[in-house]
């Protein structure tokens, strides 16, 4: 069987559309690596069961595989996850400006 | 220009309130995103990569000063101070709230605009030649049929739910600049041999991860017949097109599931049958449209000044030979405004860039502008004795760049630095591009070439009809950018070949360098450009310098 990557939940805030992510605590962060990490796949896939509930807070939750850093916080693993930590490349605008 | 009747204006209206009442109810949890999406699509409204996104429209690429103004102040007002023009000739703000979604509709609204089927499975907005109304060589103006068929297809109770989007392009000029060979169905306004005005209708055009040019369905259609006969095509296609897969949903696979001969009696049928339901009405529409568009009061003056400037003036004169086309007034010039600056975004306006080009409408250009679906703005009728003005005040705003047709006149789709369906980048690369060969000075040795990038097989960027076409994936995890040759977006349609492999983000600059240095080397001489060069020589000099090293293609 192939190792599980962990994984982050992921969406978009319903009312800005600005990217979020599930916190240990069950809030909801702007920073991947305040992200709650999920290393078993049954408990990821019920921890989004659980936040599609939401329906006032966000918009397509997903999960995004992730590597945790010798810091302990959650990094994005593909380039579509890092952009989306950033914003776009052309202006320096969305959270790379709100940093 | 069109004026919004008693009847367009309450239905913008009432669809503004209408969603007004959709997001309030979507804010309260009322309404999930499930039920809440296909509404908010139907208004123009995406949910993009790192926020909302709001498609509007700008029927057949046309606006007035009023029109643009409004556009920045939404963009100063709800957005981050700027626009972005696209390739369907629509304007998209990347990044409005979702509550203030309905004051942005309230002022499109104002100024006779709105976001309504910018999405969705429906009738899309219908486009037309950027040059309509002005170009040397039309026949007739396009905007007459486009806006009657914005005014049929807007709300059209049958074609609300089709298989997939659908695309609409007419030209009034035998040279296409409205790719009406790359859309579901192309119009071409033409004559037959007694001179009488028609229309030639194509259809099965599109791009995508399938793309096709358009075949001739009907080679002369009497244009009082126009409403029928698209509404044949329509109704054939709705009944038939494919719901089963969506990658196979477009007519263009109909028609080449189905066969061209047998949907053309198909659609002849239907057509025999709705003729009836459209007695005369057709033609009366059509003529009252047309004084609508009827064309300015030019005011044809002597132009010394501009002959003089071009004389002494280097960076005019290089600038009106890429920007200027021909008029059919010989006193007046069409100017294209490249939003393409070396290491720009290309289509990307601010606020107050929209200012200067809306004063400059008002005040040089008969009060009109156009949106190309290259991505530029148009000043359809500018007097040439105004033109070294209009030239003046464009450079104060970084708006004269002189490169319309070169290389770095690039499309591009906003890839994955917006767009939540991208599979790589296309902004980075459009930039880069035109950086280097800015830098390398070789843009005007180079001469005209169309370079289009997509970020995704979906093809937004229009790679496919590009002369050198940029395709960007992700190869397992990596952005990685194919190139197709060849392709052309004219009246000669054609689609590019895939050269080879891919590139990566950085070894692809270098790799179009040897590219077009294999251009210069072998053109027949600076009058054979590249795409003339590319059909008389074929693929395999142009291959050979894209993989220097691959032996297997020289076999």
């Amino acid at each position: 069987m192939r190792k599980f990557v962990p994984k982050v939940i992921t969406t978009n805030d319903l009312m800005e559309g600005d990217v979020i992510y599930l916190a240990e605590d069950g809030s909801w962060t702007r920073k991947f690596g305040e992200a709650q990490v999920f290393t078993a796949a049954e408990i990821a896939d019920e921890a989004l069961a659980k936040v599609e509930q939401q329906r006032d807070i966000h918009v397509g939750a997903y999960l995004a595989d992730a590597k945790v850093e010798k810091d302990g916080r959650p990094r994005p693993v593909h380039f579509r996850e890092r952009f989306r930590t950033l914003g776009p490349s052309n202006y320096f605008h969305g959270k790379q400006a709100e940093e | 220009m069109y004026k919004y009747s008693e009847f367009d204006e309450s239905f913008v209206r009432a669809r503004v309130t209408e969603f007004r009442d959709q997001v309030a109810r979507r804010i309260d949890g009322s309404l999930t995103e499930e039920e809440f999406k296909p509404l908010r699509l139907k208004n123009g409204l995406y949910l993009q990569l790192h926020a909302y996104m709001l498609r509007v429209a700008i029927p057949y690429g046309t606006l007035n000063s009023r029109q643009m103004r409004q556009l920045a102040m939404i963009a100063d007002r709800w957005d981050k101070g700027y626009g972005h023009f696209t390739t369907r000739q629509n304007v998209q703000y990347n990044w409005p709230k979702l509550a203030d979604v309905p004051d942005i509709l309230e002022a499109l609204a104002d100024v006779s605009m709105h976001a309504i089927q910018t999405s969705g499975n429906c009738i899309r907005n219908v486009t037309a030649d950027h040059f309509a109304g002005a170009a040397a060589d039309e026949i007739e103006d396009p905007r007459p049929i486009a806006e009657l068929l914005r005014q049929w297809s807007t709300d059209h109770p049958e074609f609300q739910y089709l298989p997939r989007k659908f695309k609409i392009a007419v030209t009034g000029s035998p040279k296409d600049r409205a790719v009406t060979r790359a859309h579901d169905i192309g119009i071409r306004m033409v004559r037959n041999s007694s001179g009488e005005p028609g229309c030639e209708i194509l259809i099965g055009g599109g791009l995508g991860r399938t793309p096709m040019v358009g075949k001739v369905v009907r080679d002369f259609l009497p244009t009082g017949d126009l409403l029928p006969y698209i509404e044949a095509i329509l109704r054939v296609y709705n009944l038939q097109g494919r719901r089963d897969n969506k990658y196979k949903a477009r007519i263009k696979i109909l028609v080449h599931e189905t066969g061209l001969e047998e949907l053309k009696q198909q659609i002849e049928a239907e057509f025999a049958a709705r003729k009836a339901l459209f007695p005369g009405i057709n033609m009366k529409l059509i003529e009252n449209l047309e004084s609508a568009f009827a064309p300015p009061g030019h005011d044809p003056k002597p132009f010394h000044n501009f002959i003089d400037r071009t004389r002494h003036d280097p960076a005019f004169r290089a600038w009106a030979g890429t920007n200027l086309s021909e008029h059919r007034i010989a006193e007046y010039s069409i100017v294209t405004v490249s939003l393409k600056p070396v290491g720009g975004t290309p289509g990307d306006a601010t606020s107050k860039q929209m200012n200067l080009l809306a004063d400059l409408a008002e005040r040089y250009a008969h009060d009109e502008l156009r949106v190309s679906h290259e991505q530029n703005i148009i000043l359809p009728h500018v007097a040439k004795s105004d033109v070294p003005k209009v030239f003046d005040l464009l450079n104060g705003a970084g708006l004269a760049t002189a490169n319309v047709g070169l290389i770095s006149d690039i499309i591009a789709c906003p890839g994955m630095d917006y767009c939540a369906l991208a599979t790589a980048r296309s902004i980075p690369v459009a930039q880069e591009i035109s950086k280097r060969f800015d830098e390398l000075r070789l843009e005007r040795e180079i001469g005209p070439i169309k370079i289009k990038i997509s970020g995704c097989i979906n093809a937004c960027g229009h790679h496919h009809v590009g002369h050198i076409g940029i395709l960007g994936l992700d190869r397992k995890g990596v952005e990685n950018y194919q190139i197709t040759l060849g392709g052309d977006a004219t009246e000669n349609a054609a689609i590019g070949e895939r050269a080879g492999p891919g590139f990566s983000a950085s070894a692809l600059v270098p790799a179009l360098e040897r590219l077009l240095d294999a251009y210069l080397e072998n053109r027949a001489g600076p009058d054979e450009s590249f795409i003339e060069s590319y059909r008389r020589l074929g693929s395999l000099p142009f291959k050979t310098a894209l993989y220097p090293s691959d032996t297997r293609i020289a076999a």
